[in-house]
């Protein structure tokens, strides 16, 4: 039986990726966030870690809802996008966007959470539906 | 490239991934072919690698590169390090 949703989870020690900004800087950042996902980490600078973490650990439950492991990943392709409530969602862009749509997962859902030195996201996908099948 | 060469990318990798790795296994008894995944390594160890590689060797990996299996052992990052080098 095929699932009409597929779940993808992650967790992040958030003192690792502390440790990645403070060994790659500015490359660490580039290669794996977008625009606004740094703007938004580095606003609150004693929270720019966590804040990073726990969207890290968004890209990669993303990456394991829609069953990406084998693909090339570019990980700004992979969004979490914040609304002004304080809402999170997952957009997708570039190639990565199309090969979701061309798999039939219509949706993302995210939760991100974190305590202490841990992050972690759940994402849920909108996988084809059975009549699609 | 020279055995030499080759053997010195690969002392390398083994450095970085010591460095970088945060594998369950010591390092210096993985094969070649051994999975990295399997000893340990996560994504975001691999994110680092990465960065150090590109570090080390003054290259930079494509987005067509960026997949689970180019990083999944020594032998498959020596090979992507050996295509990414000019000459």
């Amino acid at each position: 039986m095929i699932a009409p949703f597929h779940v993808g989870i992650d967790l992040v020690q958030v003192s690792r990726i502390a440790e990645s900004l403070e060994c790659f800087g500015e490359r660490f950042l580039r290669r794996i966030f977008t625009e606004d996902e740094i703007a938004y980490a580095c606003a609150e600078p004693t929270r720019t870690a966590e804040r990073l973490a726990a969207r890290f650990a968004a890209k990669e439950a993303t990456i394991k809802a829609l069953r990406l492991a084998g693909h090339p990943i570019n990980w700004r392709d992979i969004e979490v996008r914040r609304a002004i409530t304080g809402d999170c969602a997952m957009e997708l862009h570039g190639a990565l966007s199309e090969l979701a749509a061309s798999e039939g997962h219509r949706q993302l859902a995210v939760s991100m959470s974190h305590e202490g030195d841990y992050a972690t996201a759940v994402v849920i996908a909108s996988g084809p539906s059975i009549k699609d099948l | 490239m020279s055995p030499q060469e080759t053997a010195q990318i690969g002392d390398t990798i083994r450095r970085i991934l010591k460095e970088h790795g945060r594998l369950a296994r010591d390092v210096d008894t993985l094969l070649g072919d051994s999975d990295l995944y399997q000893a340990g390594m996560t994504s975001h160890a691999s994110v680092n690698i990465m960065l150090a590689l590109e570090g080390e060797f003054d290259v930079e990996f494509p987005d067509h590169m960026l997949t689970r299996a180019v990083f999944s052992s020594i032998d498959a990052m020596l090979a992507a390090v050996q295509d990414l080098l000019p000459g």
